[in-house]
């Protein structure tokens, strides 16, 4: 009897989870496991079926320059945009987590690039960088200096993309340090005012370490949109000029949607698989161990 | 050092110069909100106007109405309140039965189960738009709202979430309710689904916004204005090569982040803490 009661709330369970499992097979597991087999074969043209030819696309991938090029340029993005805006973001956290006049509307300023599309943060900040008419050159131009071509210059283009990115982003990490601070007891900082502990010494030793958790969080979820993100490369610069702004993922699309080389495309895919997989298990073995999934 | 710190404990009434940190906080302020205001200016100034400030420039909404004449932003509209509103709900159903399950049934296998589901967090389906434009034109949605939405249903993120809420409630509320005859499904409704409000607003808003802005995905699996979203049409309308006049581009963009902007504005707090609770988008 108790058996039978047993089964019956596995089937239910069951039941209750199947929806999920079809939806996430067909559209997370599924796709995974046929880019893998993918990028193991060669598309057939018109209509013939695709080839296989084991790992030659890892051969193409490893002799393809434009890869390497995009696989630096996401290296450089990465560590371009999380570093500032992680920073920016804890400075953003401390400076409203103080006595501030106007503390609502500042924080306000700067969460709310974080509520808007990629893409139009991309059209917004074109009006800066744009050549002739972009206010960045004007500014310049009123100054006396020369304009500086901000998207199509190869040497500044990337700057430029991870400038807009870092506006994009910090607003966003400042809230989970905003709540982290105000987590903090107030005693802590009592105590270190009684002992003569200066400010600079007090966050070095007691508030940025009590933050490291949030840190590291923070930094996962940057480190996921470093790869995952690149609206904003389809209005700024469309990976050019001579793909000094190309990312991995934009890659993956001008190989699949423009150059209709799937199998290619699956193939950089997988580059990108493997980041995330090395994110997630620092996140479930590092991360975990303080924040525990009950 | 400390000396400041107490004097900003208590406010003093004479005027004295804004510390060093006032002054930074409300340049970075000020610098983080400028290129939105700047978008303001531009979207509501003649386009000659775009890097001249005159604060006399006459005001207009002439580009307000060429960008919405230019392109049909009224349906872009409707699609994006479709798909936000399908994902949305979708998601609800979908992910509180599987949260339910994960949180009280003894499935066999669960806690691998449950660890499959959190690769999603990490593996989205815009990365893997290739192959997911393979399987969606396969089931013939590609140019559909429903193949934009699709992906999302089974967020794992929102199973997480509910799965946590969910464990949180004690059972002698499910075991009252058994009592006074509930089935499975009445307990779900009648207890738990009214105990997790809080964790269905933050999701819902957290949910709202990311699809609201969503890009890549909705571009790669629509190709006409019946089913395109606001981003897409956005992006199509104002990609550098089609020359449109710039002075529309910041209308058009105001008007793409209009709702969710007066949203987030009326309701910053419940955005804020939204975010917080969600933890990952």
């Amino acid at each position: 009897m108790i058996q039978n009661a047993d089964r019956r709330m596995q089937i239910y369970g069951a039941l209750l989870l199947l929806p999920a499992a079809v939806l996430l097979a067909t559209f997370a597991y599924l796709p995974t496991v046929a880019t893998l087999v993918n990028s193991l074969f060669l598309p057939g043209f018109r209509g013939e079926p695709a080839t296989f030819v084991g790992l030659e696309n890892y051969q193409l991938l490893i002799e393809d320059d434009t890869f390497w090029q995009v696989a630096r340029n996401n290296l450089l993005y990465a560590l371009g945009t999380i570093p500032t805006s992680i920073a920016l973001a804890l400075g953003m956290a401390l400076l409203v987590n103080a006595r501030l006049p106007g503390r609502g509307f500042v924080r306000m300023a700067y969460f709310t690039p974080t509520i808007l599309p990629m893409i139009a943060a991309a059209n917004i900040w074109m009006f800066f960088y744009a050549p002739q008419i972009g206010l960045f050159n004007a500014l310049l131009g009123w100054l006396g200096l020369p304009g500086v071509n901000w998207l199509g210059d190869p040497g500044v283009a990337l700057g430029s993309v991870i400038v807009m990115t870092v506006w994009k982003e910090a607003g966003f990490f400042m809230i989970f340090y905003l709540a982290a601070l105000q987590s903090i007891p107030p005693e802590l900082e009592e105590a270190s005012n009684l002992e003569g502990t200066s400010r600079w010494s007090f966050f070095w030793r007691v508030t940025f370490p009590l933050l490291m958790p949030t840190t590291l969080f923070v930094l996962i979820n940057a480190l996921i949109n470093a790869v995952r993100v690149v609206d904003h490369l389809f209005i700024l610069t469309k990976g050019g000029p001579n793909n000094a702004t190309n990312l991995l993922l934009y890659y993956v699309y001008e190989n699949a949607f423009s150059f209709f080389d799937r199998t290619y495309a699956a193939t950089i895919t997988v580059v990108i698989l493997l980041v995330l997989a090395v994110v997630a298990t620092v996140k479930f073995t590092v991360l975990d161990r303080r924040t525990h999934y009950q | 050092m400390n000396t400041s710190i107490a004097s900003a404990a208590r406010p003093s009434r004479r005027f004295s110069l804004p510390r060093l940190e006032t002054v930074a906080a409300w340049l970075l302020a000020i610098v983080w909100i400028f290129p939105l205001l700047y978008a303001f200016w531009a979207a509501f100034h003649p386009s000659e106007f775009m890097v001249r400030f005159d604060l006399l420039a006459p005001l207009t909404l002439e580009n307000f109405a060429d960008a919405w004449e230019q392109a049909p932003f009224a349906r872009y509209y409707l699609n994006t309140f479709a798909l936000v509103t399908g994902v949305v709900l979708a998601q609800f159903v979908v992910c509180t039965l599987a949260g339910f399950a994960f949180a009280r049934f003894p499935v066999p296998g669960k806690d691998i189960l449950f660890m499959l589901v959190l690769i999603q967090l990490f593996v989205f389906p815009e990365v893997l738009i290739v192959e997911n434009y393979r399987i969606a034109s396969g089931l013939g949605l590609v140019d559909t709202i429903t193949g934009i939405g699709l992906p999302y249903v089974a967020s794992a993120f929102g199973i997480f979430l509910l799965r946590q809420t969910f464990k949180t409630i004690p059972r002698e509320l499910e075991d009252a309710a058994r009592i006074e005859g509930c089935g499975w499904m009445a307990i779900l409704l009648k207890v738990y689904v009214p105990l997790a409000k809080p964790t269905y607003l933050a999701y819902g808003l957290v949910s709202i916004s990311h699809h609201w802005n969503n890009f890549l995905w909705p571009l790669v699996v629509t190709n006409s204005v019946e089913s395109r979203p606001l981003t897409v049409g956005l992006g199509v309308f104002s990609a550098p090569e089609t020359g449109v006049n710039w002075a529309t581009v910041s209308a058009a963009t105001l008007l793409s982040i209009a709702p969710l902007l007066v949203a987030f504005l009326l309701f910053q707090r419940q955005f804020v803490q939204s975010f917080l609770r969600a933890g990952i988008r």
